[in-house]
């Protein structure tokens, strides 16, 4: 009944971004002999595999933590959850090096072994895979689980405790249910990233026997310059992704627990042991996240004021693309998310469809398809922008779209009944009443697109390497100081930007 | 002249008919019991639902396919009827100018609406730090600053104290008459009748029953509306 402004902006858009993810793979279908030869079984075994391992030691570890902060108040509790959400943000080259600092050849953790006598470990292969990604999502699914803690409501406690229910009652009764609610979901979203790895099986795999689909996309199609093998790897990819993506459509995640009038309380608190373990168990994460953050800080503070010219170009390019990048993703995300609050169900399906392929997939898709007009490397930089805007696009989408729903349900009717502008609308209802939202998406896309080492390694010449492949360059060139240095600026610029960006939506909100 | 022709309303599977009129001027209280169809027939003439048989006019004019903004019409509903991260002031010049444009002479009639509900000085202060009475007035200073010829309450003091709501009352008795606007006030409490409106609109069974004078339906309730005041 409204008057919509421009009523074919949204389909139009929405379009525009299904065609944007789905022609790529067309034209991968359309490559000769793609879809003939047999797949790759050893790269799809590993990455089954190591997705498997990730998302069930990522969700076992995170079981007792999240249970300790849910039932645990102390001083710091809020900073060490607000800690939780760093490992999203950091840039996944950042994580490898700080890891390769702490349980590397010489980290921290073989001079510990060595020095109590034990063999050294090695952080190549399988095992460096599943840690990094342990590291890397463990602090996710805790929020996930502690979440479902929370959501469980104070008076099943009360009740519980008025019951005479020990800790082991409790757990069977009341968390247990909750779990088997959660963890599934939780599960399959860490198994869906961990599929689409490829910057840590870059560094820390390789070989025969650790090499992920994503891995062997970029070697086909970077070593071998087999364009059919890199197209039916793609595809395989893509196969791999649309299943795990259907699969966490169809899982309800959040528990259906019964509300509660009372949210300040949380599970009893037992003392004694329990509470050793508890204090054990925090500490010990702690531990496992801020060593190989602490560990870039101190290797790479000495080197920062030395670093090589080009890493400061590739910095300035990172930002470069990163920004435009992020402009994008938050505009697009906002004019979905409205529309979708009005009702449309097409914007939800082209913000989230994004999620099923990779950024490899569309990488390839779009290399193949350049490649006819144009020398695939001279279009480095705005491929990797439109590609990350895309990446991030499912994130923002799912950050803005409840806020702009009931910013509908509470305000359409009125800004209807007086008949604003659309102009009016934006300035001084959509604007200031979703500022936060918005800018918390614009500082998580804008890290997100900072920190990626993706499709820039498939396109990138000596003339675009963005920080992070600058970063992968001095790492293979084992100029592992300058590499941390740089690690160092690029973890500082993508928390910066998260920051900034975040602080702009908090100051905007009334 | 406001004109419900043979109007049928659905909403799921309820159903409302209405055939009546109202002139300019008339106040006139719309009581009945909860669930009764009240905000479905005030929605309709602020043109939120689309009727499913009949027609709606204003001074002759077919309004029944205009949209909500373009009617003549102001609407205040049961809750969310300002910006509350919004001033006072802006609050109200989102009222008489949808734009972002402010006309020459706004800023001064801002301020005469103000003082006139008795909110003079408070142009500056942000909506969320008002009292609930307070933003009660500055709807009705909306309302009056817009002077559309219908104006349309749906229970928009139910939230305040007797007091309060006898106080919100007076004001909209003033702000009718000076705007000669047709004013209908959705309530449940036929106290607000009696002291706001001369004329009636009974919604009971599905109907929206003609306008009749206030006093001698409440005196003399027929049984449906006996049964819902319990007398």
């Amino acid at each position: 009944m409204a008057r919509r402004p421009f009523p074919l902006i949204v389909p139009a858009l929405s379009l525009a971004l299904l065609a944007l993810v789905l022609g790529p793979v067309a034209v991968l279908l359309a490559q000769p002999g793609a879809a003939a030869a047999a797949p790759d079984w050893a790269a799809l075994r590993f990455t089954v595999l190591q997705a498997t391992l990730s998302a069930l030691a990522s969700v076992t570890l995170a079981i007792p933590l999240a249970r300790a902060l849910a039932r645990r108040r102390f001083p710091g509790r809020a900073a060490v959850i607000t800690t939780l959400g760093a490992p999203f943000l950091l840039p996944v080259i950042v994580a490898v090096l700080g890891l390769l600092a702490v349980f590397g050849r010489t980290g921290w953790a073989n001079q510990v072994l060595e020095a109590i006598g034990l063999p050294p470990v090695s952080i190549y292969g399988l095992h460096g895979v599943v840690l990094a990604h342990v590291f890397l999502n463990m602090p996710l699914a805790t929020r996930m689980i502690l979440s479902g803690w929370q959501a469980i409501p104070a008076e099943r406690f009360r009740l519980a405790s008025s019951l005479g229910f020990g800790p082991a009652d409790t757990l069977r009764h009341i968390e247990a249910p909750m779990l088997r609610a959660v963890l599934p979901g939780a599960a399959l979203v860490i198994f869906t990233v961990c599929l689409s790895s490829f910057a840590i099986a870059l560094t820390l795999g390789g070989g025969p026997g650790a090499t992920t689909v994503e891995l062997a996309i970029y070697q086909s199609l970077r070593f071998q310059f087999d364009l059919p093998a890199a197209a039916r790897l793609a595809l395989l990819q893509c196969a791999l992704c649309a299943v795990a993506f259907l699969a966490a459509t169809r899982l309800a995640m959040p528990p259906a627990f019964g509300p509660g009038l009372d949210r300040t309380g949380g599970p009893p608190a037992p003392g004694g042991w329990h509470r050793v373990a508890d204090a054990t168990v925090i500490g010990a994460s702690l531990t496992f996240i801020l060593a190989p953050l602490a560990a870039i800080i101190l290797r790479g503070l000495p080197g920062l004021t030395s670093l090589p010219p080009e890493v400061w170009t590739a910095a300035a390019r990172s930002l470069a693309t990163a920004l435009p990048a992020t402009i994008l993703t938050t505009t697009l995300a906002l004019t979905l998310a409205l529309a979708h609050a009005r009702g449309s169900r097409l914007p939800a399906i082209a913000a989230t469809l994004p999620l099923a392929v990779s950024s490899l997939v569309l990488g390839t898709g779009l290399f193949l398809a350049l490649r006819p007009f144009v020398p695939p490397t001279s279009l480095a930089l705005p491929v990797t922008i439109a590609v990350n805007a895309l990446a991030a696009l499912p994130f923002a989408f799912r950050i803005l779209a409840p806020q702009a729903k009931s910013l509908h349900d509470d305000y359409h009717r009125l800004a209807t009944s007086l008949n604003l502008s659309p102009a009016a609308r934006l300035r001084w209802l959509i604007l200031p009443r979703l500022a936060r939202p918005t800018g918390f998406a614009a500082g998580l896309a804008a890290a997100l697109a900072m920190g990626d080492l993706g499709v820039i390694a498939l396109f990138a010449d000596g003339h675009s390497a963005t920080l992070p492949l600058t970063i992968h360059r001095l790492m293979g060139a084992y100029r592992m100081d300058d590499a941390a240095a740089a690690a160092l600026l690029l973890v500082t610029l993508s928390f910066a930007l998260f920051w900034a960006f975040d602080t702009m939506g908090r100051h905007a909100a009334p | 002249m406001l004109h419900l022709d043979r109007l049928t309303l659905t909403s799921g599977t309820f159903r409302l008919t209405a055939d009546w009129h109202a002139n300019p001027g008339d106040r006139i209280a719309i009581l009945g019991p909860s669930g009764g169809g009240k905000s479905t027939l005030l929605s309709a003439i602020a043109g939120f639902l689309t009727p499913t048989a009949g027609r709606i006019t204003w001074q002759g004019r077919d309004i029944t396919a205009t949209p909500p903004g373009d009617r003549p019409v102001s609407i205040l509903f049961q809750d969310q009827n300002l910006f509350p991260h919004l001033t006072v002031a802006r609050n109200l010049a989102l009222g008489l100018s949808p734009t972002l444009r402010m006309a020459p002479g706004d800023a001064v009639r801002i301020e005469q609406a103000l003082a006139r509900t008795g909110l003079a000085g408070l142009g500056d202060r942000r909506l969320a730090t008002l009292s609930g009475g307070q933003q009660g007035r500055v709807a009705l200073a909306r309302a009056l600053l817009r002077a559309k010829p219908i104006l349309l309450l749906d229970e928009p003091f139910a939230a305040l104290g007797p007091a309060l709501k006898s106080d919100m009352l007076t004001l909209l008795t003033d702000i009718a008459t000076q705007t000669h606007a047709l004013t209908l006030l959705v309530t449940h409490d036929p106290a607000d009748a009696r002291a706001f409106a001369p004329l009636t609109v009974l919604v009971t069974d599905g109907i929206a029953h003609p306008p009749t004078a206030t006093i001698p339906l409440l005196n003399n309730p027929p049984p449906a509306l006996a049964a819902y005041l319990g007398s």
